[in-house]
């Protein structure tokens, strides 16, 4: 029965939450409804943790737990298939976390706060139903459920150069839709040697491996471009930061904080894990790009002077570092890979919410015209700190973790190319502090700049419980980290699919 | 035990008072002794290993391959507890006076909403840092040393940054973090060449248990030198970059805009030596990778010139202290660098534990008075100070001995530990020692310059001003100067060659009387130098100064140095690479999305006016294409 599946609510609450809000009248009803919905989500999320570890710790070895089937459209065998491992139910606990903590930041939400909920839970759905699903066809459909709401979010509620950023933001990412689509329907039909079954479910294509190497290789590309522009790959990134500059806070953080994780997971889910022979024929192009990525990315954020377009860069900097961690094709890279979307996941949504924040007080986000904003709001100053050296990779909070864990990966790939990208994409931890310490000192530390300024005020509640919410996840995983990485290591269990996978790509190219 | 004295450190931090965190700190340091001396006493000098908990787990890579967090005792471990807390403490107990009165001097003329709260932040970050400091020197493997490395580096970027009002000061603590941060990359890369092949972390793995895979290491060669000589070099590069050598010292001068009881702790006596325990720890690995030993000794050798060369031309009292701090430094590093097992036992090793010890009493002690004299004249510029012995007789006596000490003259304690040095030098290649020995004359006399600038030369008029005429501190800070003082004077007598030694054995070198005499002769020559021209006012360092105008101007604006990194990241890292990059985003990148758009658009314009609606065009363009089809048809068929 579907309704005994923990997973399906994952996506039934945020869809109660849009039926909720078309009846609520007022404000206070609004938040009520909001309020309740996310913090069912939350503790969905902690259920899920706690169930998944049980279901673990009782000795079940399984790809995917929590699996159920259900015939959806049977020519082609399309269903409504659901399962996790270890890395969705991360990805799950991340996005229970930003969407809580995203309805806190957009409290003041104006105008049309009742909509602006809609097409917000509405998004949470698709991400939610993309991280649960394992059939490629429910997957597509939740992931563009996802992109849709985004261009009315940043069409109606954004600010600045909007309609513009929306309109391109939303084409730019069909773009990517459509080459997925493709690749997606290409692995449909080369999912079985047997023509009569073929299936959508993940874990039966990879599983049946008959993709032919000659489809791979250009099915690969086609599905890693197709989320590679999600996940910000160079040079499908520029979406990001106009993006994010026009975009309402909730939504930047939405959108940076696991929209784009939807990029990396697929790229890991569908690309690498169902096409191992092309993931390490073309691999090392995408390697490439990432590795770009990460250094164009971080130097990029060094000249730029609004806030929420250092952050894009920087964001573009971090996803690569993901996209390039799963590159590079060892257990301890991938789950430092994953490790980093949790970790850039909470952070760049801290640090959107507190752009948002000062934003609102302020109303510039030109660091230039700012200043001394550390007197002014110490509160929104110190988490502004605390965002930055997560974001620098400060020992103790969540960056860390993930960059030394992607970066001592990497380093057991013993051919020179993949050591000289490692030791690149190493040097924007120094890059990375360049610009972080430089938006610090412009804007929080130094003379007030604006006299209009000193009359602000500093954080009020709500605005502190959503970043105290997300302050303490980062601080959680860069204290333990041994917790998160056991749950995410989990799926590359030794004797599982993924020995086979890794077997085939993490071979050295004859040429390297 | 260890583990409650870290806890008991980060939970200060959060408790915001400056008596609490002095007191905590008292209770470290007890625990702190108490362990030292146990350890000391208890006859064996084997490692201690505790409370190792396995932090993030890599076991899929290789069996027990993994970063833990843990306590580490060992001699050197064990003296560097000691150094921390000792420091730590009375820098504690010193800015309770110290920190109540700065920032009224230095900002209290200003606007409304100036630094608030600065109590309670400044020893919450002070806490931090020894929490910090405290993790880095018990650290059980390299990797938790990176991680407490990189702490101390932020808790010294937050308390330069301390006045964050001051723009200098926002610089100096953005300066001093970059700089770091640019020196832990090459920390870390080595690291990871360190740990692919020796697949552990572990201190002691990696200097007893692996030597097949050193072996492969030294095997193994790339552009030209083993791997394992560009491991150690890359790891050297991070502690250069904390120990402030040539070139990437620019930042430690920059960083006495902190508060001085900061410059005091941090970048005086505990942190900046990280990177000579860091060599000190790894120590059986350099001897193996002895290309990397030379580099460390020409690059110590150069910076303990060059920082005493600068420091002869400074005026501002923190800044010739800071260059001083680097010099000694660089007499530490350099001390390892010459150290082999061969000569005298490996008495460089020792020495430099030795110089490490007593440099972290005295140099302390010497910035503690220099914050107490500015304390008091509300100015770090030499110009502004003279003729102070009448005015703070203790401070004066805390200064001299200090100053003593590090030019060596006995029974003082840089004697004791410059001689070995000096020894060590001399053991491994004479040409070391005269250089070394040069520098040593050149640190007397840049220390009592500063001493008589401060204290004798010339009384400016401190009350013209409207100032009080400047008197000795009060009891809080006079007493850190009085137990340093002291401290300075006995500390040389301790018998360090049996206790740290590299490789846990006494060592049996007796004193070389030949090195004695000629160090304390070139001393009191260094000395007597100062005294002649800088004892009482007179214009013949002025003339000297204007012989050599080009030498002086250079040295005083050390050497360019500042000008020449603001060159290259300024104009060449930001004009060239970032700026170009940010336009190629826009302009390239950008343009080409925005001109698919824009294809886009004028094709549909383009072929709006096929739907025009008018059955006149419909048809004759229908008839066009049928005869179109009809031609091509015939032209196959024929």
């Amino acid at each position: 029965m579907i309704w005994s599946n923990i997973l399906i609510y994952f996506v039934i609450v945020p869809l109660l939450v849009l039926g909720g809000l078309a009846f609520s009248k007022s404000m206070k009803a609004i938040r009520t409804v909001v309020v309740t919905g996310a913090t069912a989500l939350m503790v969905l999320a902690a259920y899920l943790v706690i169930e998944f570890l049980q279901i673990r710790a009782a000795g079940v070895t399984d790809e995917m737990v929590l699996t159920g089937s259900w015939v959806w459209y049977a020519p082609f065998n399309i269903h409504l298939a659901l399962g996790v491992d270890g890395i969705s139910v991360v990805m799950i606990v991340l996005s229970a976390f930003i969407v809580f903590a995203g309805v806190f930041a957009s409290w003041k939400i104006d105008p049309l706060p009742k909509q602006y909920f809609l097409w917000f839970f509405l998004l949470s759905t698709g991400v939610f139903g993309f991280f649960i699903s394992i059939d490629l066809f429910t997957m597509f459909m939740f992931y563009e459920v996802a992109l849709i709401p985004m261009y009315l979010l940043i069409g109606v509620w954004g600010s600045g150069n909007k309609n513009y950023s929306a309109m391109k933001l939303t084409l730019m990412l069909m773009g990517g839709s459509a080459f997925l689509m493709l690749g997606l329907i290409g692995i449909y039909f080369h999912s079985s040697a047997n023509v009569n079954e073929l299936t959508m479910n993940i874990v039966e294509i990879a599983q049946n491996n008959a993709i032919p190497h000659s489809w791979q290789m250009w099915l690969f590309p086609a599905v890693f471009v197709g989320f590679g522009v999600l996940g910000a790959m160079f040079p499908f990134h520029t979406w990001s930061p106009d993006g994010h500059a026009s975009a309402p806070t909730a939504v930047s953080m939405l959108h940076a904080g696991v929209l784009m994780k939807l990029g990396g997971y697929g790229c890991f889910r569908i690309a690498i894990y169902l096409m191992p022979f092309a993931a390490h024929e073309l691999g090392w192009i995408f390697l490439i790009l990432t590795g770009v990525s990460v250094v164009y990315g971080a130097f990029s954020a060094c000249v730029q002077s609004d806030l929420k377009y250092i952050n894009a860069y920087s964001s573009v900097s971090h996803c690569g570092l993901v996209l390039f961690a799963i590159l590079m094709y060892n257990t301890t890279a991938m789950t430092g890979a994953i490790m980093q979307m949790l970790s850039h996941g909470l952070m760049t949504a801290l640090f959107f919410a507190l752009i948002g924040m000062i934003y609102g007080r302020t109303h510039t986000r030109d660091i230039r015209k700012m200043g001394g904003l550390m007197q002014i709001m110490p509160y929104l100053g110190v988490c502004y700190v605390i965002a930055g050296m997560a974001s620098l990779g400060l020992p103790g909070l969540s960056g860390f973790v993930s960059e030394m864990t992607i970066f001592i990966g990497s380093f057991q790939n013993s051919d020179t190319f993949h050591r000289v990208f490692t030791i690149v994409a190493c040097s924007s931890i120094v890059v990375t502090a360049v610009y972080i310490l430089r938006v610090v000192g412009k804007l929080l530390y130094g003379k007030v700049q604006d006299p209009h300024h000193l009359e602000l005020t500093d954080a009020v509640w709500h605005e502190r419980f959503a970043t105290i919410v997300l302050i303490a996840a980062v601080a959680a995983i860069g204290c333990f980290p041994n917790f998160f990485e056991s749950i995410i290591k989990d799926t590359f269990t030794p004797g599982g699919i993924y020995d086979g996978i890794l077997a085939t790509i993490g071979q050295p190219l004859p040429w390297m | 035990m260890f583990l409650f004295l870290g806890l008991m450190t980060t939970k200060l931090s959060k408790k915001v008072a400056g008596t609490l965190g002095t007191i905590g700190l008292g209770a470290c340091l007890v625990i702190g002794y108490t362990a030292a001396l146990t350890y000391f006493a208890s006859g064996s000098l084997e490692p201690i290993k505790v409370l190792d908990t396995v932090w993030i787990d890599f076991s899929q890579i290789a069996e027990g391959f993994s970063i833990n967090l843990g306590i580490y005792l060992d001699p050197i471990s064990a003296m560097m507890l000691i150094v921390v807390t000792t420091i730590s403490f009375l820098v504690h107990l010193y800015s309770n006076g110290y920190m109540d009165d700065a920032h009224l001097i230095k900002y209290g003329h200003e606007a409304e909403g100036g630094v608030k709260h600065g109590f309670q932040r400044y020893f919450a970050f002070l806490s931090l840092f020894t929490f910090s400091m405290l993790g880095l020197v018990l650290a059980t493997n390299i990797f938790q040393m990176y991680i407490f490395w990189e702490l101390v580096g932020v808790s010294s970027y937050l308390l330069i940054g301390f006045y964050y009002t001051d723009p200098a000061a926002i610089h100096a603590s953005k300066k001093a973090f970059i700089t770091t941060r640019f020196a832990d990359l090459g920390f870390l890369i080595g690291i990871l060449i360190l740990s692919y092949y020796t697949q552990t972390f572990d201190f002691d793995t990696l200097i007893n248990g692996s030597s097949s895979a050193i072996s492969t290491m030294q095997g193994t060669s790339f552009l030209g030198c083993s791997v394992l000589c560009w491991a150690m070099t890359c790891i050297f590069i991070g502690g250069a970059g904390k120990s402030a050598m040539f070139p990437l010292h620019i930042w430690l001068p920059d960083a006495m805009e902190g508060p001085t009881p900061v410059s005091a702790l941090i970048h005086a006596a505990t942190m900046v030596v990280a990177g000579v325990y860091l060599v000190a720890r790894l120590f059986p690995l350099y001897l193996i990778a002895e290309g990397s030993l030379i580099v460390i000794t020409v690059v110590g050798a150069f910076t303990a010139f060059y920082a005493a060369a600068i420091a002869c031309a400074q005026t501002d009292i923190k800044r010739i202290l800071a260059f001083s701090t680097i010099s000694q430094i660089a007499f530490m590093i350099t001390s390892l660098g010459v150290a082999r097992p061969e000569y005298h036992e490996g008495v460089g090793y020792m020495a430099s534990m030795f110089h490490l010890f007593t440099h972290a009493m005295f140099k302390a002690c010497l910035f503690l008075v220099a914050g107490a004299v500015i304390y008091r004249v509300h100015s770090n510029e030499s110009g502004k100070m003279g003729g102070l012995h009448k005015y703070m007789p203790i401070a004066s006596i805390a200064c001299l001995v200090g100053c003593l000490a590090i030019s060596g003259i006995f029974p003082f304690a840089g004697f004791f530990s410059k001689d070995e040095i000096l020894v060590a030098a001399y053991a491994n290649n004479t040409l070391w020692g005269l250089w070394m020995s040069m520098v040593a004359g050149m640190t007397a006399f840049y220390m009592f310059r500063l001493y008589y600038l401060v204290f004798w030369w010339d009384k400016p008029d401190y009350e013209a001003h409207g100032h009080h005429a400047p008197k000795e501190a009060p009891m809080v800070m006079t007493l850190p100067l009085i137990i340093l003082s002291v401290a300075t004077c006995v500390i040389g007598f301790l018998p360090f060659s049996d206790y740290i030694t590299y490789n846990h054995e006494p060592l049996h070198a007796g004193h070389d009387w030949t090195v004695i005499i000629s160090s304390t002769v070139i001393a009191l020559i260094g000395i007597g130098l100062a005294t002649v021209l800088y004892f009482k006012k007179n214009d013949k360092p002025a003339k000297m100064a204007n012989a050599a105008r080009g030498l002086w101007t250079a040295a005083n604006k050390r050497f360019y140095m500042d000008e020449l990194y603001m060159f290259i990241t300024h104009n060449i890292i930001f004009q060239t690479i970032c700026r170009p990059i940010a336009w190629f985003d826009r302009a390239i990148i950008d343009g080409t999305m925005n001109m698919f758009a824009n294809i886009t658009n004028a094709a549909s314009y383009a072929i709006r006016k096929f739907q025009s609606g008018s059955i006149q065009s419909y048809v004759w363009i229908y008839l066009v294409g049928a005869l179109a089809i009809a031609v091509v048809s015939m032209l196959c068929l024929i």
